[in-house]
């Protein structure tokens, strides 16, 4: 088990609010977390569940309006990213703290090669000649594994296979040295063949120049194979927040079960998945209580009433859900009585 | 076949069939040269199995799907259903034919017209082929809407009020309408999320055993494949690389590129902690493919006679086919 001490990261009640004309929409409704160095945490979640939201809160690139950051802190190796202004953000932004996003295609400029596209980003952070960028970009090419750098450098976008163009963004997230790597679906546009060996190449380089990594994923196999912690994102909130490999030996939030029995197994034989009923809450008419509870098969009147707060279960294991409060038992001796009646 | 005892049916049998576009350019946009996009493959369907093809971007999988519906016109070969040569029928002929033949779409949303009612959309699909009199549509539409699970009221609502999962449904009962025999899903399952994935797999099969249907499951996603499939064919830029039953594919994969494709995907379990085949590289152009085997450009075991001379599909154990010479 690796050892992470030193915190890098450390985000306390993040809210981000969309205000629409259909009302205001909690996209991301009070989430907390942590990172150290040289870790890996991933947020994995369905479509809706403000995973994405929240990786973009922490750049804070949400477009506003509609969207803003309503509430929290954001402590980037102690100081507050929410109270910088743009210009301080902007050295921060592809320097120290640096993303990767799920489409290559559209990230990239078509119209410049990929080379001067990461020696523009060298040249905005750090004080380099033309030449010394461009020989760093072509380094930077060769680290990521494009055969004949020098060759690709010049070429642009379009010249380039996806496997390709995702190596080019990496090459351009990792070329300052940042200290934290946001990585939103960074294989989800990828062959399987192909994300093997991207993911290979983000951990290679994550060892090398111990950078925290956020994970932004749908697929809880990436998630085992790559994270050492994991959050479970649902309608905004974090319901699960634990060990990546706990999470699959030992899940505790009935979604976060919902989800890995739902996911068609490659090692299992099942005649029928089993499902978790319903879809996700809209976010402009969220229940009052656990998000989760009209899809819960055990929930019970006080999950409907309040919201569980995430509360430890475990040495390293919080977890958001009535079943793992004291309250639960009450709940359940009342119901019994009621049965009795 | 000959020897094999069994007794399935064969509901559609494709031969060498090739599917070649073609690049137009130069001085007069004359044909310069051909995407290879399904080069010489052949392969049958048993009636009331679920074959699945799969394969990365560019292999093909999608592109014989749309060869055995004719929304392409391929460039040679032969598909037989139900001993007719599709190919060869004229287009009356085939828009009839079509009625067996449904097929079912990654993104509902870009498959539903978004002024038309699901009432609309499906008693078009009704009125076209003229599988039910007028006057007992409304009812079939209905009964229709209870086999996928969505209430009758449904039908008075346009696609944008669904969620995706319930537009995939939508999609699959407008190819129920017509009492399909084979139903090609191409990517049928790829854009929802795991839970509503995990509805819409268990709906396909349960339909399946009440109607007796063959699917054509075309997917990416292994873990789908195997979940719903009862043979599976690998393609790789054109080719077919191996063809078996899934257990013997899942358990004992022989061609190179299987064995690395499966191993490339992240398993959460603990318990098997598996050897990974990294491949290196990208898949080649299918304008120019590479001579002989076109995976030895990425093959860890290549040898000589991989880049001079094709590998054949061969039967290398029962009901499994394979194309490699190390196999062979």
């Amino acid at each position: 088990m690796k050892q992470f001490n030193e915190t890098i990261l450390e985000v306390k009640n993040l809210q981000t609010h969309f205000f629409t004309d259909e009302g205001t929409s909690k996209a991301v409704d009070g989430i907390s977390f942590t990172l150290n160095k040289g870790e890996t945490l991933g947020i994995v979640g369905e479509s809706g569940s403000g995973k994405s939201i929240t990786s973009l809160s922490l750049l804070r690139l949400i477009p506003s309006p509609p969207g803003k950051i309503a509430g929290g802190s954001i402590l980037f190796k102690g100081e507050d990213l929410l109270a910088k202004t743009e210009k301080q953000m902007r050295s921060i932004r592809g320097n120290e703290i640096s993303m990767i996003f799920q489409e290559p295609m559209t990230s990239l400029n078509p119209v410049y090669s990929a080379g001067e596209q990461i020696a523009e980003a060298i040249r905005l952070h750090q004080k380099l000649g033309k030449k010394e960028a461009w020989a760093k970009a072509v380094d930077m090419l060769r680290l990521v594994g494009i055969p004949s750098p020098e060759k690709r450098a010049k070429q642009e976008p379009h010249e380039l296979s996806g496997g390709m163009r995702q190596r080019v963004m990496i090459a351009m997230a990792l070329a300052c040295h940042p200290e934290v790597l946001i990585a939103d679906e960074p294989t989800t546009a990828l062959d399987v063949t192909i994300q093997a060996q991207i993911l290979e190449l983000i951990k290679t380089l994550q060892k090398d120049f111990g950078t925290a990594v956020i994970l932004i994923t749908h697929d809880l196999g990436v998630v085992y194979e790559t994270c050492d912690r994991v959050a479970v994102m649902y309608a905004g909130k974090m319901v699960e927040y634990t060990l990546a490999k706990e999470i699959f030996t030992n899940p505790k939030h009935p979604y976060t079960i919902g989800l890995l029995n739902s996911l068609p197994r490659l090692d299992l034989d099942q005649e029928e998945l089993t499902t978790i009923p319903g879809t996700v809450p809209s976010p402009y008419d969220m229940p009052k209580g656990c998000s989760f509870a009209p899809r819960c098969a055990h929930a019970k009147p006080i999950c409907e009433q309040a919201v569980p707060d995430l509360e430890s279960v475990g040495p390293d294991t919080e977890v958001s859900c009535w079943m793992y409060t004291p309250q639960w038992d009450k709940e359940y001796e009342a119901e019994e009585k009621v049965g009795v009646q | 076949m000959g020897a094999t005892v069994e007794d399935k049916k064969v509901l559609l049998k494709v031969d060498q069939l090739k599917q070649y576009f073609p690049i137009k350019g130069g001085f007069f946009g004359r044909t310069v040269n051909h995407v290879k996009a399904v080069d010489d493959i052949s392969f049958h369907i048993y009636q009331g199995e679920t074959l699945s093809i799969v394969g990365e971007s560019g292999c093909g999988k999608s592109t014989t799907g749309r060869a055995i519906l004719r929304l392409d016109q391929p460039t040679s070969g032969q598909i037989h259903f139900q001993g007719k040569d599709l190919l060869s029928l004229g287009k009356k002929e085939m828009r009839s034919t079509r009625k067996d033949l449904q097929v079912i779409f990654q993104d509902p949303f870009a498959s539903l017209n978004p002024r038309q009612t699901i009432g609309q959309i499906l008693g078009e699909a009704l009125s076209i082929q003229n599988v039910v009199p007028k006057e007992q549509r409304r009812s079939r539409i209905e009964e229709l809407l209870g086999h996928v699970g969505l209430r009758p009221e449904s039908m008075e609502r346009h696609p944008h009020e669904f969620s995706g999962g319930q537009r995939q449904r939508i999609g699959i009962a407008r190819a129920l309408a017509v009492d399909p025999k084979l139903i090609i899903c191409d990517e049928a399952v790829s854009a929802l999320d795991v839970s509503i994935q995990a509805q819409v797999l268990n709906l396909l099969k349960k339909l399946q055993r009440q109607f007796e249907l063959t699917f054509l499951f075309i997917s990416h996603d292994l873990g789908v494949v195997r979940h719903i499939s009862d043979r599976v064919m690998v393609m790789y830029l054109g080719k077919i690389v191996e063809i078996a039953d899934k257990k013997s594919i899942f358990e004992q994969p022989q061609h190179p590129y299987t064995r690395a494709l499966l191993s490339a995907i992240p398993v959460p379990n603990p318990v098997q902690e598996r050897e990974r085949i990294l491949l290196t590289g990208d898949v080649p152009s299918p304008i120019d493919p590479p001579i002989g085997c076109r995976f030895h450009t990425r093959c860890p075991f290549v040898m000589d006679i991989c880049k001079t001379k094709a590998p054949e599909l061969k039967l290398s154990t029962q009901n499994h086919q394979v194309a490699c010479h190390i196999v062979s």
